[in-house]
């Protein structure tokens, strides 16, 4: 028995090894590259904190060709960490990034906020850019786009290309940001398409393919021809695929998921926000600010069409684009008045434009979306 | 809220409803096929989701490479039969605790499978399609519900009474309860317990693996990391819940699917239900069969006498 259970000790130490291994090799791969174009230019070093890991697909895949796009650009050092948990090793990592001297510190997902917060104090000459939160210092800054505006104008898409008047939205969780993304498109879809209405189904869950497809699926069984999406996986698009409906994807063109179905999507580009950071860092002059950016600087934007969009609703689409490139309408268009919630009640008025606080807590469904919105606790 | 009662009640709703049962309890059916094999030995292997998810990233590879979704199913029920192996060896050879050694199988499969795994995400391999089985398929209601699904769905149902016939009908059969049950007395009667309870444990593994594997290349048809989403834990429960019958399994697989799905369904019509409730309802019902197996006597539950204890050769219990 003493043998076999010094036996056991080893192999469990070895796997455990192994393990570890692992996950340093995987979870914390640091990936420099030496600086290319000798300048008079500061030389500075950025880390980038990521949630999930690089290789989803999804939010974190953007931020990561944001991160390659800036160090080709601007031959700089980076270094990334993904798959770090919210409210877990966040505080660990950035203070380890502070510690070793990174003059700016990308932290891309709103709950890493506090942690980002926490550090800044103990590292006041270390610049730190916290994606999607809204609390501020003098050397931590937040930037964010308005992806609602592209959500929109595929929203002008789907309304558009329905048969059925029925449009289905698989959605991850119900907060702020996912039904902001919600109402745009339902907004959008209206705009070209007063008779169609936007049938949203809750996941619970921002990663679970299997549950994001059943959930397109059973929009698709009750007769919705369109399936947007607010989840990180293509799953949905599939779903659409295989059924013979369209879908519209969002972070990425999802085209090559599903050929035939995907019209469009909602995509990010962080390398306008990134480049503009790191190029004010370089020359010196950053200050802490609230980036917010929309379509007219590029930070979101529009997939490439499917030959199925007919070219009238390309047009329709290009003009409503324009009105964003030319400073024709407000940056929170297309929320401007009159706004109608699912019960009929006014909630702006004739030209009343929303404000980015209401934005911040918006908590209601615009009047052609059906489903609810489950109460917060 | 407006209740759509009636595009509830419908049979579209209903066949739909089930059909989608179907699809999302084979997943299920697998692992808790696997499972109960292994357990009716003796052994608790408490690894699955980490041999599942292991199998779901090896048959989404192969097939990828190699062009052959049934190749990667057959690969992925091997990749699930190599980790059951570890759980084998380590319960059965060195005698070890099985439950911290299944613990372990979860961390091996997930962290390997995200390290081999993140070169595969996003991309498309070649994937197993639905079938409409001529003749069948065109019975009103009961064909669209059952007879147009993918093959495995219909592998996974005829397992099911392979396994009931294997462990009720065969001698193997006998010496795998046997071991389960009293492996003192089965090996008095010259079984060997150990090569029983290995052969038991990877044929499980074998089973689980594949059920990964139904995930990436039958049901949601990618690769991502962490894709199981906890599945390997509620067929945990589904062993318990079936009282260890491959018969019950494919009523609690299908039940449990179902549940999953129910949620969206009852959304898509417009039906106001709080998804945190309905997705809780598999968690809820898995604790109530819990205490069940805890309240009710053993024998009247079926949990193989021996489950998770090791069996040494002369040693008094």
């Amino acid at each position: 028995m003493k043998v076999k259970g010094l036996l056991l000790v080893v192999l469990a130490v070895f796997i455990a090894g192994f393990i570890a291994g692992c996950a340093q090799e995987g979870g914390e791969k640091q990936v420099t590259t030496p600086a290319t174009t000798p300048s008079e230019k500061k030389e500075i070093k950025a880390a980038f904190v990521y949630v999930s890991p690089v290789g989803d697909a999804g939010w974190t895949y953007m931020h990561d060709q944001g991160r390659k796009f800036i160090e080709q650009k601007y031959g700089i050092k980076t270094a990334y960490t993904e798959n770090v948990a919210e409210g877990g090793d966040d505080e660990r990592v950035i203070r380890e990034y502070a510690e070793q001297g990174y003059d700016v510190i990308f932290t891309t997902s709103f709950g890493f906020m506090d942690a980002t917060i926490t550090v800044a104090k103990d590292y006041p000459d270390t610049i730190f850019m916290h994606c999607s939160g809204y609390k501020t210092a003098k050397n931590v800054g937040t930037y964010f786009g308005r992806m609602y505006q592209a959500r929109y104008l595929t929203g002008i898409v789907a309304g558009a290309m329905t048969k059925s008047n029925k449009i289905g939205y698989v959605a991850a969780v119900p907060i702020p940001e996912v039904i902001r993304g919600i109402n745009a498109f339902a907004l959008g879809v209206k705009k070209v398409n007063p008779d169609a209405k936007v049938y949203v189904v809750w996941t619970g869950t921002w990663y679970d393919p299997a549950k994001e497809k059943e959930a397109a699926l059973s929009l698709i069984s009750e007769g919705c021809d369109v399936i947007a999406q607010h989840q990180d996986s293509p799953a949905a698009q599939q779903a659409a695929e295989e059924n013979g409906a369209y879908s519209i994807g969002y972070h990425s063109d999802m085209s090559k998921f599903a050929p035939k179905a995907h019209l469009t999507a909602a995509v990010w580009n962080w390398s306008v926000i990134y480049s503009y950071i790191i190029e004010e860092v370089m020359a010196g002059t950053w200050k802490s600010e609230e980036i917010w950016w929309g379509i007219d600087k590029g930070v979101v934007g529009i997939a490439p069409f499917n030959d199925a969009v007919p070219q009238e609703v390309r047009d329709m689409v290009n003009e409503e684009m324009q009105k964003y490139l030319n400073g024709e309408v407000p940056e929170q268009y297309p929320f401007v008045g009159p706004i109608y919630d699912q019960n009929g009640n006014l909630v702006k008025a004739e030209g009343e434009v929303m404000t980015d606080e209401e934005f911040l807590s918006m908590n209601f469904f615009v009047d052609n979306v059906v489903g609810e919105i489950p109460a917060s606790e | 809220m407006r209740v759509d009662v009636e595009a509830v009640i419908t049979s579209g709703f209903i066949i739909s409803l089930l059909a989608s049962s179907i699809r999302a309890g084979t997943p299920l059916l697998f692992a808790t096929l696997g499972e109960i094999v292994t357990e009716r030995s003796g052994i608790l292997n408490l690894g699955l989701e980490g041999i599942m998810i292991t199998g779901a990233f090896t048959g989404f590879a192969v097939s990828f490479l190699t062009g052959n979704p049934w190749l990667g199913i057959v690969l992925a029920g091997f990749a699930g039969m190599a980790l059951a192996f570890v759980h084998a060896f380590f319960s059965v050879t060195l005698k070890a605790n099985q439950s911290i050694t299944g613990l372990m199988l979860v961390l091996l499969g997930l962290g390997i499978t995200g390290f081999f795994g993140r070169d595969y995400i996003g991309q498309v391999a070649t994937y197993i399609d639905p079938i409409e089985i001529p003749v069948l398929s065109s019975i009103p209601v009961v064909g669209e519900i059952v007879f147009r699904h993918d093959p495995l769905v219909y592998l996974a149902l005829l397992l099911a009474f392979v396994i009931w016939f294997l462990l009720f009908r065969t001698r193997y059969g006998l010496e795998i309860i046997a071991s389960g049950e009293n492996p003192e007395a089965a090996d008095s009667l010259g079984v060997d317990v150990d090569r029983i309870r290995y052969l038991s444990t990877m044929l499980g593994g074998f089973l689980v693996g594949i059920g990964g594997a139904y995930l990436s290349l039958a049901y949601a048809k990618l690769w991502t990391e962490g894709m199981t989403a906890g599945r390997g834990w509620i067929c945990l429960a589904l062993v318990i819940f079936s009282g260890w019958m491959p018969q019950r399994a494919i009523l609690g697989a299908y039940l449990f699917g179902g549940l999953d799905v129910l949620s969206f369904k009852l959304q898509a019509v417009g039906f106001g239900v709080s998804y945190h409730l309905l997705a809780m309802v598999p968690y809820v019902v898995t604790i109530i069969f819990l205490l069940f197996s805890v309240i009710r006597k053993r024998e009247a539950f079926g949990a193989p006498a021996s489950l998770g204890l090791p069996y040494i050769r002369g040693k008094r219990y």
